[in-house]
């Protein structure tokens, strides 16, 4: 399925995230849930507007990227700028993303609540 | 922007605020094997699409212009959600199967709970990579056969779980991926073999 945006346009990826081309690091998981910490302001740069508008509820960078048309590096770029600013609050997944299984408390609450789906 | 009840198109279904930790669980088979139709049967939003795009550089990269000794792939994936509870919240991504994907693999299987290898009886071979990929990450996976209803071999589930060389310990089963008690019965087997896996470990540690 395609999307109306070509996101691989390098002008716009350009002109959306100032030139840069890579995020400092993997602090944005795809699962890590945004918060945003105030209204978007007049004259804001219209992708941190729309990423404050969706973060009134908790959004998952994921989804922050399919509503946006964007890539998830992009949408990364983006979250670092709004964090550096203090405007968004990450709450980061707590599931070791190392190689080791989360404990089975957790597993019992997953299993929880897919049977009562 | 209009007023505040209208902030978001109606067709998004925001997360409750209490939401505070974000799963994940991959769903890996060839084309059109029924990931997104799977993926569709168990979400409570329609599944959404987007895109990594990747700029690598080094090995096991097919074409590399000389120019940049780099090369941008974009891959698209799709996923869903379900709210388990208040705080929890699981992310299904349906991914593509096959090797040059392998980069994307990388990315979505750091931090996921477990996968769900997606098996079409008349393509067995595409579920190769996908198994030998997750046994050498250690990520732990079950394998649904989605029968479709064209498939005359009707292969039974031991002669399916011997064509892949799948060792007993890893579950197998049917699964009809337009069915939603079907889709849930698959992630329902891939925890619970997950929460058999932790409860050994933590008896042993
Ligand atoms: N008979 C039957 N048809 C199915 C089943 N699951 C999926 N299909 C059909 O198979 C087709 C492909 O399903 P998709 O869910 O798009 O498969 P996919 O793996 O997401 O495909 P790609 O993303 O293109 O690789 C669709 O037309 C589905 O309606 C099934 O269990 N039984
Ligand atoms: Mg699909």
């Amino acid at each position: 399925m395609r999307r109306p945006v070509d996101v691989g346009d390098p002008d716009r990826l350009y002109t959306v995230t100032g030139g840069r081309s890579r995020s400092d690091g993997s602090s944005f998981d795809l699962v890590t849930l945004i918060v945003a910490e105030c209204e978007p302001a007049v004259g804001q740069q219209s992708e941190h507007a729309r990423i404050l508008e969706l973060c009134r509820h908790p959004t998952a960078v994921v989804e922050i990227a399919a509503e946006l048309s964007l890539p998830i590096t992009v949408v990364r770029i983006l979250l670092e700028d709004l964090q550096a600013t203090g405007r968004i609050t990450p709450r980061h997944p707590r599931v070791a993303a190392s190689a080791t299984l989360p404990d089975s408390a957790l597993l019992t609450e997953v299993l929880h609540g897919l049977r009562n789906l | 922007m209009g007023s505040a009840t209208s902030e978001l198109p109606s067709s998004r279904t925001p997360l409750r605020d209490t939401a505070e930790n974000g799963l994940k669980i991959v769903v890996v088979g060839g084309f059109g094997v029924g990931k997104t139709t799977l993926v569709r049967s168990v979400s409570e939003i329609r599944p959404l699409n987007t895109e990594e795009v990747m700029t690598q550089a080094g090995a096991g990269v097919d074409e590399m212009p000389e120019s940049t000794g780099k090369t941008t792939t974009t891959v698209a994936f799709d996923f869903g959600r379900i709210s388990l509870n208040d705080r929890l919240v699981l992310y299904l991504f349906g991914a593509p199967g096959q090797k040059r994907f392998w980069f994307l693999w990388d990315r979505l299987f750091a931090g996921t709970l477990g996968a769900v290898v997606l098996v079409d009886t008349r393509r067995m071979d595409e579920s190769w990579y996908a198994i030998d990929r997750l046994e050498h990450h250690g990520t732990p996976f079950v394998v649904a056969v989605n029968r479709f209803d064209d498939d005359s071999a009707r292969h039974s589930l031991e002669e399916i779980r011997a064509a892949l060389a799948l060792p007993a310990h890893v579950p197998l089963i049917e699964c009809d991926a337009r069915v939603r008690s079907s889709g849930k019965d698959v992630l329902i087997t891939l925890v619970d073999h997950l929460h058999h896996l932790a409860r050994e470990r933590e008896l042993t540690a």
